[in-house]
Formats: structure tokens, C-alpha cells, sequence
């Protein structure tokens, strides 16, 4: 069973989002296609990595990444992780899909020292140098031999806002 | 008499088992292998400075002598999760493969839930439920923190727990890792010796008999079933299998558990019990060094 066409979004409930936008029967909902757009533009991540995910709505512009398959809609509590906000100029990944799948990540990203990446998770702004895209970046640092994705950074007028959701806030410094 | 009192018929050592239940836990972490390696986090916390002892029996659970699990590195990225260990126990030996279809039926706050997840590789159908809202909040942050996507969460009472949301197939595997009297958590929370009483144990045990008979029922012929509780009180442990194999078709085998334990009990208080129930396993605080815990693995059907 398929929304209705004009139907709005329902925050009871998970709906699958459509394929493409000729598919679309409920007005503002993204797409797949441009869900897997966006990440591929912004952050480089090969649309390949969510082969086995899908996509759903489920509050306004809040975009839930489900590994797994599901008859839309469905009326339950949770559904894979949130991973991004659309339904807004800019769209912004949740700290959890970038720690979940920002490894593949390319573009837009923004790598701090332990010292910086301190003041980032604790919730702090900072100024960083960086000659790329304004906007949401994929923020790392290095970790066990690697650069591992933290979260989420803001860039904007030579800072690097922190977006670190409060509860996940912590002072490693 | 006092509530582990109670208890001491049951238990080998009841001085060792009265002087284990005063001790602190030590914390443990478990590794999330859905964001990293074994070997990874153990480099991340020695880079930390954290010292972490490797369990005997579960690769990736590290003792912590000198630290809390939450302000670290490695634990902001999802790479662990505090988890005692006993609580690792249930999901082992309900053994989830990738790809399969597995139910949580009392999943809240999440410690199994996530852990049921990563040996599923984060793919196939993990539905985790619970009753409570405000410990919904808590596993569902729990599970974004570890990384966990393959996990369906609804809301309500076990006992009538519906599968049409998941296309009316049951599962291959259900946890009912059961709300209880919790004595065996007594070395983290004192309280819950003040709290305890008989009324309690009974109530409550009404509730996992109905949980237990529904986790059997959603659970295909020649699938697996694990019950597992926090507590010592054979009301709440091998007079509920007793009940299930009575009324719901089932058995229950035996299986592996490298932990020091002891066999399920068949008599308590007047009571007796089907003699299979000693292919439960029963842990006391004193056999490991842990909390306490109890164990069983039922097949359902066929």
C-alpha cells in the first residue's frame, strides 16, 4: 500500500521514499536517487555502499537509512538509523550515519588534529584552516592508524562549527 | 532470612557466593565489530592510556581495572559499548548468522540488542521491542551510537508482540532476555535486595511465561529460542521453562557456555521441574567473578 497522492507526511509512521521523482506521490518527500546524489556529491560516497539500504521519511525531512526491506508504510517505533535531514536547503547528515558510513567518504572532508578534534566533540566552535566547500564536512582524525570519521563540522566565514548533538557531547581534552 | 539467603541451598560455596555479592564489578566493554576490529580498539585504548584485560571465553570483552568505559575515544566513535559480562552471555548462545530473521523481545536498553546486531553483521531482520518509551529512546540512541542499521523497533507488549509489520514470517531466532527480580545485578545495584519481595517474583514470572510462550510462537519450526535472566529465583527461571514445555511446543538442548556455572535446578520450595530443565545454565557472582545470570536454550517444534 502506496501514500495517496497529496497526502502529507505522516510522523507516525515510516514511508519508503520513492525511487525517483516520478514516483513521488507525496509533495516535498526526496528521493533515493537524490539521497544517493547527495551523498555521492557531497562526501564522495559511492552510491554502491548503500546498495543493501533503504530509505524512508519519518518526520519532516528526517530520512532513516534501514538495512533491510520492509512493506511501506509501516507504523513502528524505529527503523535503522536517522541519517539525514532534507526538506531543507541544505542537507545535513547526522553525526551517526557519518560515523557509520563516512569512512567511504572522499570529499568534504575535514581532518583535525587530536587537540582540535577535542574541541569539536566537545561541542565547541574553532577556527581551522580550510580551502574547500562551505558548508556540512565530514569531520576525522586519526585513530588505531587511521582517519576515522568523528562527526559532523560546519564550515562557514573560516570556522568550523561544531553540530555535535549535545547528548553526544563529551570533554576529551 | 535475607533475599540471597534465600539462595544459599542452591549454591556451592555459600561463603564464597555471600563475599562475591558484596564486591564491586569491575567494568567491562565489549568491541563493536560493526565499526571496527578487535584488534583496533585494543590499539585505541592502549593509545588511551587504558589498560583492558581480554576475557577468556568472548574475544573483543575487555575488563577495565582502573577506568569507566564512557570518556575515550575509541567509545565516542561506537567502537564499544559498557557492558557487564554475563550480559554477553544470551546473545552468544543464540548464535545469529548475517541475513537472518531475529526478534529481541525484551531489548531495552540495548546492550543485546547491538550485540545481536554485530554478529548478524548488521544485515537480516533484527526487531527489537519493547514497553517502555523512555528505554525505547535509550536503545534507539544506544544502536545509532554503535552504528547498528538492520534493527526494527516496536513498541509494545511482548506477549502480543504482532509480525505483520514484518511481512507475517516468523523469526529463525528470538531473545527473550526477560524483566525479572534482578538479584544478580545486586554487586551494581544494592537497591534491588530492598526492593525484592515474593509478590514481585510472581507477577513477574506471569509476564516472562507470556513473553517466552510468544517468543515460541513467532518462531519458525527448527528455530532457536534463548531465555535468560538476572536472576536466582527458580519461580523466575526453571518454573517458566517447566510451564513452556508443558504448554508450548518445544525442548530444550543443550549447549556450550565456557564459564564456570552451575546445572538448573529440578526442585525448589515443594516444586518440581521437568529434569531437562538442568540443561539450563545457572551463573553465580562467585564462579567468575561477575554478576549473576541464568541461561537456557530451547528448540522449537518438529
Amino acid at each position: 500500500m502506496g501514500a495517496d497522492p497529496g497526502e502529507g507526511n505522516d510522523g507516525d509512521r515510516f514511508d519508503r521514499l520513492p525511487a525517483t521523482a516520478a514516483e513521488r506521490t507525496v509533495e516535498g518527500r526526496p528521493t533515493r536517487e537524490a539521497v544517493l546524489t547527495w551523498w555521492d556529491d557531497r562526501f564522495g560516497i559511492d552510491r554502491g555502499v548503500f546498495a543493501d539500504v533503504t530509505f524512508w521519511e519519518r518526520g519532516a525531512g528526517k530520512v532513516w537509512a534501514y538495512t533491510g526491506d520492509l512493506e511501506s508504510p509501516v507504523a513502528i517505533e524505529g527503523l535503522g538509523m536517522v541519517a539525514l535531514r532534507a526538506r531543507q536547503e541544505h542537507w545535513k547528515p547526522t553525526l551517526e550515519a557519518v560515523q557509520r558510513f563516512g569512512t567511504h567518504a572522499s570529499e568534504n572532508c575535514i581532518h583535525l588534529t587530536d587537540a582540535q578534534a577535542a574541541t569539536f566533540f566537545a561541542g565547541e566552535d574553532q577556527d581551522v584552516d580550510w580551502d574547500g566547500d562551505w558548508g556540512y564536512l565530514v569531520v576525522t582524525h586519526d585513530l588505531a592508524g587511521g582517519a576515522e570519521p568523528l562527526g559532523v563540522g560546519l564550515y562557514v566565514h573560516g570556522e568550523l562549527r561544531s553540530v555535535v548533538p549535545k547528548g553526544r557531547r563529551r570533554d576529551l581534552g | 532470612m535475607t533475599v540471597l539467603e534465600r539462595y544459599e541451598p542452591l549454591v556451592d560455596d555459600a561463603a564464597a557466593f555471600r563475599a562475591a555479592c558484596r564486591r564491586d564489578l569491575p567494568h567491562v566493554v565489549r568491541v563493536n565489530t560493526i565499526k571496527t576490529t578487535v584488534e583496533r580498539a585494543s590499539t585505541a585504548l592502549a593509545a588511551a592510556d587504558i589498560d583492558h584485560e581480554p576475557t577468556a571465553w568472548h574475544p573483543g570483552l575487555f575488563v577495565l581495572p582502573d577506568d569507566q568505559p564512557g570518556a575515550n575515544w575509541p567509545y565516542v566513535h561506537g567502537w564499544l559499548h559498557g557492558q557487564e559480562e554475563v550480559s554477553a552471555v544470551p546473545a552468544r548462545v543464540l548464535d545469529p548468522a548475517p541475513g537472518e530473521r531475529v526478534w529481541d523481545a525484551c531489548a531495552a536498553p540495548g546492550s543485546k540488542t547491538t550485540q545481536l546486531a554485530a554478529l548478524m553483521d548488521d544485515r537480516g531482520c533484527l526487531v527489537g521491542t519493547d514497553p517502555n518509551i523512555g528505554r525505547m529512546a535509550a536503545l534507539r540512541s544506544n544502536a545509532e551510537r554503535l552504528g547498528v542499521t538492520n534493527l526494527a523497533l516496536t513498541h509494545e507488549d511482548a506477549r502480543v508482540h504482532s509480525l505483520s509489520p514484518f511481512g507475517d514470517r516468523p523469526y529463525d531466532r528470538a531473545l527473550v532476555d526477560a524483566p525479572c527480580s534482578c538479584e544478580g545485578t545486586v554487586r551494581k545495584h544494592p537497591d534491588v535486595l530492598d526492593e525484592w519481595n515474593i509478590g514481585t517474583v510472581r507477577s513477574v514470572a506471569g509476564v516472562q511465561r507470556g513473553i517466552l510462550e510468544r517468543a515460541i510462537g513467532a518462531t519458525r519450526a527448527g528455530g532457536t529460542v534463548v531465555y535468560s535472566t538476572c536472576t536466582f529465583a527458580p519461580e523466575e527461571n526453571e518454573a517458566v521453562l517447566d510451564h513452556v514445555l508443558d504448554v508450548a511446543d518445544c525442548g530444550l538442548v543443550d549447549f556450550a557456555l565456557p564459564l564456570e556455572h552451575s546445572a538448573g535446578v529440578t526442585e525448589w520450595d515443594g516444586e518440581t521441574f521437568d529434569e531437562t530443565v538442568t540443561r539450563a545454565k545457572r551463573i553465580y557472582p562467585h564462579q567468575n567473578d561477575t554478576g549473576g545470570f541464568f541461561c537456557a536454550k530451547l528448540e522449537v517444534g518438529g
